[in-house]
Formats: C-alpha cells, sequence, structure tokens
C-alpha cells in the first residue's frame, strides 16, 4: 500500500478512532488486494511504510464484496462497478480480503 | 473530408543497465533511505545481458523484428526464452547498447556538460562509423577526456556515467546554485534528449521523406527543461530537431502524463488537417527515472531486472496521400472534467461514445491499443496483465451496451486486442507501440483500423485527482482524395456571359 495512504490511515485513525473505521479497497488484483488489506488490519508486511509493525485491525472490504454491494442504490452500483463486476476475477479477491479480515481485523468484521 | 495520413513509426529501445543502479528512482530512493540494503547488493547479480536484451521477444514485437501474432505464440513468461537469431536492428528501429548511447547523449549535449573517457570515447566513435544513422556524428564526439579530470568533477557533484560498474564518464551540472540544473536533472533530460533523437532520425531514414519538408515536431515525454525561473519552459523538441537535423521545423512540447502521446497525436492530425503544416512528427525519448521501479519485486521472485530499457517513438502524420492509413478525426474520444473516475466513464467516453457518434459499435474496431505494457514486468509487480484488463473493459462495456453477447467475452479479448510488449516507461507503452505494426497490417489488408486509446494519471502531479485520457481511430485509406467542391466565380462568369450571348441572339433573330 502507497506509503503516503498509509500515513492517512494512521492520522484519520487517531483522530476518529479504529472502532469507526473501515477502510475500503478498490485494487483490480487478488493479491494486491490482500497485501492492502494485511496492511490495514496487521502491519505493513512489506515493512515499507508508516504501518511497518503497527497492526491497526481495522475493519477492511473490497468493493466487490457482498457485504458491501448491498448497502449501494443498485443502479448506483451498476454504473459504477458492473462493467469491472465482468472484468476482475471476483472471487479471488473476495477470497484474498475475507481471509486478512477474518484473521487479523479486531473492529467492524 | 480529408484526413491526414500516418505514414510511418520507428521505435527504439536502449538498453541501459548501469543507469538502473544509478539513475532509477527505487534505487536511488533506497541508497538514500537504506544504504546497506540486501536489495542494492543483489541488483548487480540480476541485470541481463545485451544479448539476452536483444533476444527477448517483447522487446523484438517493439522494434518490428516480430509481429504481436508471432509474439502470441511463444509461451509465457517470455523471459524465460529467447529469440533465434535476434538481430538489433529492425523494420522499425534499433536496440542500442549502453556504451553508444553514452556517445549519443555527448552528441546531444551543446553546453560541453558531458565528458567520455578518452579511450572510452574511441571504441564509441569505431561503433558510431558502422551505425546506419549516427555514422555521420563521428565527429560532433569529438576528443576525450582523462579519467582522472572525470573523477574530480564526480566528487564535485557530476552524475558518472558507468559501464559494467566503471567510471567512464559524467554530466555536469548546469549552474553553480540552480536547482533546477543540477547534474541529475541534466542527465535525465539529456537522456530524454538523446533517445527522442534516435528515435527521430531512424523516422527521417525509414519514412524516406525529404528531411526539409517536416515542419512541425511535437515532443511529449514526461519531463520538464527549464531552470528555477522556468520550471518547465519546455521545448527539447526543438532541441532534438537541431540534433537531429531537421531544419525546416520548430516544434514544442505536449504534456499528459501517459496520455501525453495520444494528445500530440489527435493535435498533429488538427495541424496537418487544417493545412497549417503538411508534416508534422509527433516523438518521445525515454525515462531514467523508470528503470528498474519494480526491481524489488522482479529479484524477490527470482527474475532479472526486466525494466532494463529506455524506450522511445517517432511517427510523421501527413498530408493525405491516397494511400497511408488516415487519422479518423471525426472520431477522438476524450475523457472529460466532468466524466468521473470511475473505469466505465472512462472506458464510455474514450471507446463507446466516439465510435457511436459516427455509428460505429465495439465490435468494429480490429484491434485496441491501450497501455501496451510487457505483463512479464507487470505480473509479478502485482499489477496484473494490463493489456488484457483494458481489452476485458472493453468487452465488458460492449456486453452492457448490447453489442456483444456475454459469453464471447473471452474471445474478444483475443480478437481485438494484442499482448503487450512495451517497456513500463510511461508514456511509450501508451497505445503508440501498436503503430508500426497497424500501419503495416492496414497496407497488406490484415486489418481494417486500430484505436489507439491513451490514458493519463494526473493525480502523480498533486494538482488534481482527476484521470485524464483521449483516443483516436486509425483506418484504412479509402483511396479518394475529395477535391475541394464549390463553383469558382471565374466559372460563374464564364456562364453569365454565355447565357447573355444566347440571349442577345435570341433578340437578333
Amino acid at each position: 500500500m502507497d506509503l503516503e495512504i498509509q500515513q492517512r490511515v494512521i492520522d484519520l485513525t487517531s483522530k476518529f478512532g479504529a472502532e469507526n473505521m473501515i477502510v475500503m479497497l478498490g485494487g483490480a488484483e487478488a493479491e494486491a488486494s490482500g497485501l492492502s488489506a494485511e496492511t490495514v488490519c496487521a502491519g505493513d508486511p512489506t515493512f515499507a511504510g508508516p504501518l511497518a509493525g503497527i497492526a491497526l485491525g481495522l475493519g477492511v472490504y473490497h468493493v466487490v464484496e457482498s457485504e458491501v454491494k448491498n448497502e449501494f442504490d443498485p443502479a448506483v452500483y451498476d454504473e459504477q462497478c458492473g462493467m469491472m463486476e465482468m472484468v476482475l476475477d471476483i472471487d479471488s479477491i473476495i477470497g484474498e480480503v475475507k481471509t486478512v479480515r477474518d484473521e487479523y481485523s479486531k473492529y467492524n468484521k | 473530408m480529408s484526413f491526414p495520413v500516418i505514414k510511418k513509426a520507428t521505435y527504439i529501445l536502449v538498453n541501459t543497465p548501469d543507469m538502473i543502479i544509478h539513475n532509477g528512482t527505487t534505487q536511488t530512493l533506497e541508497k538514500e533511505t537504506n544504504p546497506d540494503s540486501e536489495y542494492l547488493k543483489e541488483i548487480v547479480k540480476h541485470l541481463r545481458s545485451f544479448e539476452d536484451v536483444v533476444g527477448y521477444a517483447p522487446n523484438q514485437t517493439y522494434i518490428g523484428g516480430m509481429t504481436p501474432e508471432e509474439l502470441s505464440e511463444i509461451k509465457r513468461p517470455w523471459n524465460a526464452s529467447k529469440v533465434e537469431n535476434a538481430k538489433r536492428f529492425a523494420e522499425f528501429g534499433e536496440i542500442m547498447p549502453q556504451d553508444e548511447f553514452y556517445g549519443l547523449i555527448k552528441v546531444s549535449d551543446v553546453f560541453d556538460l558531458v565528458l567520455l573517457e578518452k579511450d572510452f570515447t574511441e571504441v564509441v566513435r569505431g561503433k558510431f562509423t558502422s551505425h546506419p544513422v549516427l555514422n555521420i556524428k563521428v565527429d560532433a564526439l569529438k576528443a576525450g577526456e582523462e579519467l582522472s579530470v572525470i573523477e574530480s568533477f564526480v566528487k564535485s557533484g557530476a552524475e558518472g556515467l558507468f559501464m559494467d560498474g566503471k567510471l567512464v564518464g559524467c554530466i555536469k551540472k548546469a549552474h553553480e546554485f540552480d536547482k533546477n540544473l543540477t547534474s541529475h536533472i541534466m542527465l535525465e533530460n539529456l537522456s530524454v534528449k538523446a533517445s527522442g533523437v534516435l528515435a527521430l532520425m531512424h523516422l527521417v531514414k525509414n519514412s524516406g521523406i525529404n528531411v526539409n519538408e517536416v515542419e512541425y515536431l511535437i515532443e511529449c515525454s514526461e519531463e520538464a527543461v527549464g531552470d528555477m525561473n522556468q520550471r518547465g519552459g519546455g521545448n527539447i523538441a526543438k532541441a532534438c530537431g537541431e540534433i537531429a537535423g531537421i531544419k525546416g521545423a520548430t516544434g514544442t512540447d505536449m504534456r499528459g502524463f501517459c496520455a501525453g502521446p495520444s494528445h500530440a497525436l489527435v493535435t498533429a492530425s488538427a495541424l496537418v488537417k487544417s493545412g497549417i503544416y503538411k508534416n508534422v512528427i509527433v516523438f518521445a525519448g525515454g525515462a531514467t527515472a523508470k528503470l528498474g521501479m519494480n526491481g524489488k519485486d522482479h529479484i524477490k521472485k527470482g527474475l532479472p531486472i526486466l525494466e532494463d530499457c529506455l524506450g522511445g517513438f517517432a511517427v510523421l502524420i501527413s498530408e493525405n496521400d491516397g494511400v497511408s492509413p488516415v487519422m479518423r478525426t471525426d472520431v477522438v474520444g476524450r475523457h472529460t472534467i466532468g466524466h468521473g473516475a470511475a473505469p466505465q466513464a472512462v472506458i464510455e467516453a474514450l471507446v463507446s461514445e466516439p465510435l457511436a457518434r459516427v455509428g460505429m459499435k465495439i465490435t468494429d474496431v480490429d484491434k485496441y491499443a491501450p497501455e501496451m505494457q510487457t505483463p512479464d514486468i507487470t505480473e509479478p509487480a502485482g499489477a496484473g496483465d494490463v493489456p488484457t484488463q483494458n481489452y476485458k473493459m472493453i468487452g465488458a462495456l460492449a456486453v452492457k451496451s448490447g453489442q456483444l453477447d456475454r459469453k464471447e467475452l473471452p474471445n474478444f479479448v483475443t480478437a481485438h486486442g494484442y499482448p503487450g510488449y512495451a517497456p513500463t516507461q510511461g508514456h511509450i507503452p501508451s497505445g503508440v507501440p501498436i503503430i508500426g505494426h497497424g500501419i503495416n497490417h492496414i497496407m497488406s489488408g490484415k486489418l481494417n483500423n486500430f484505436m489507439i486509446i491513451g490514458k493519463g494519471s494526473l493525480f502523480l502531479g498533486r494538482m488534481t485527482n482527476l484521470f485524464d485520457g483521449v483516443s483516436i481511430l486509425i483506418e484504412k485509406n479509402s483511396g479518394v482524395i475529395e477535391e475541394p467542391s464549390g463553383i469558382s466565380k471565374e466559372e460563374i462568369k464564364n456562364m453569365i456571359a454565355e447565357e447573355m450571348k444566347n440571349f442577345a441572339d435570341s433578340m437578333l433573330k
């Protein structure tokens, strides 16, 4: 996960509290999405950024997961995400992110 | 309507192994933040030889040594095999080794900032003598310097130029205090200049055009040329044209991040179609900063450093000749400020909307050319196969608009797209790599059209979060050059005179 985004996650979490935070991912690849998810729950696994060794335990979801999709107006979701649903490997992405969330998230799982 | 045509395209790669280590930002940043890192020690063991770079199938495809169709036949990953009898010179250009490139940088320098060691200079001079376009630059190399002189400049801040780890030259800062004329910036700008010059010189030769008939140059890389008072003043286009000997031209720089080349193609087409200029060249050299950008991921996965080349290209746009493929200036897509950043909105703006305006369907375009990065480079870095993702998105949009059956989507991807074969040099892979092959295939009847799609990530400059892109369709020439319609005053006068004579005759009867 980009180093500056990691810092923003840290700053927002200290401002609002981890229990009031959810991180929403939108990346196109399962592996990269899993790494981003792990970064905001368990700490930066590449040890490159501010979240190295810091486990915030935040709730993290990918926009293609049904928990998220069901929150949207279907017409809006179709307009914004409908095309990408046909393109992305949805099952792999959901698999990666859910696995990370189940294991490492402490809040909003 | 007489469309402008696209006559020729050239492509060059420059293999720069030492520049990866000394000038690629992933490496220079690592040196600054973690100077004892394992990565910096490991990287020297993962550099490909020039022979391997020439034998790498995507590189051969880029310079026209093989077609994208032939590339698709080769099993992936392509870095696991070598192309038999691969040559450094091919139909569209060449793959240049690092030593010759340092010579080209020297020749491109008009402020005595570049010094090359004297024995090294003679080696390069010998190579220039047998080079098809640089043989005229043999004397411009001038005499080389003593190594001790170069070492002392490097000690006081000049950027070193290295071959296999040995110092062979340097690039000095252009000003004692100006932060925009540092040796680092001069190296980056001279590198984009030299690689741009090489692409230009190949284009002038390959197109057969009378060099004095080129009137305008648009350079579309992503570098900024200027000093502390005007950081991006620009016009490296004209600077490159000077070295390439294009005496009848002026030019300008057009910037749009990765979408730069597409913006430049549309603009060049407009200049020619309007009659302002008859021949415009769109070109760009490569970025040393991007060398080895994903090096850490490549080494982690046991791969060589695959981002070991600078890229460059040059394209000639001219008046309609009745033969060359036309630029359909009536099928131009643009991603507007109001469109929004959702992938669907972007693809609609760049693909379906411009096609719909002329009654075309998404399936009416034979080949799409979006970002054409080599997947060997991007997949190990977690970014997937970018061209394929783009073809899937375009196909998905066709499905959503009822132009394509859902189950045809996998076929659409292979039928309407080529595998990626360009280096991750930002503007370089963005649409333009297809042009050389596209022109050949249209001329041979294999393709009827192709669409170039350029997309830019503007947020990188921290001025906007907006996305950007433009696209244009290129199509077979119908062969009919329309004459200007309308009747001249002379014809009208003659018609009136004729009628008055007839009237007078009838009066006399």
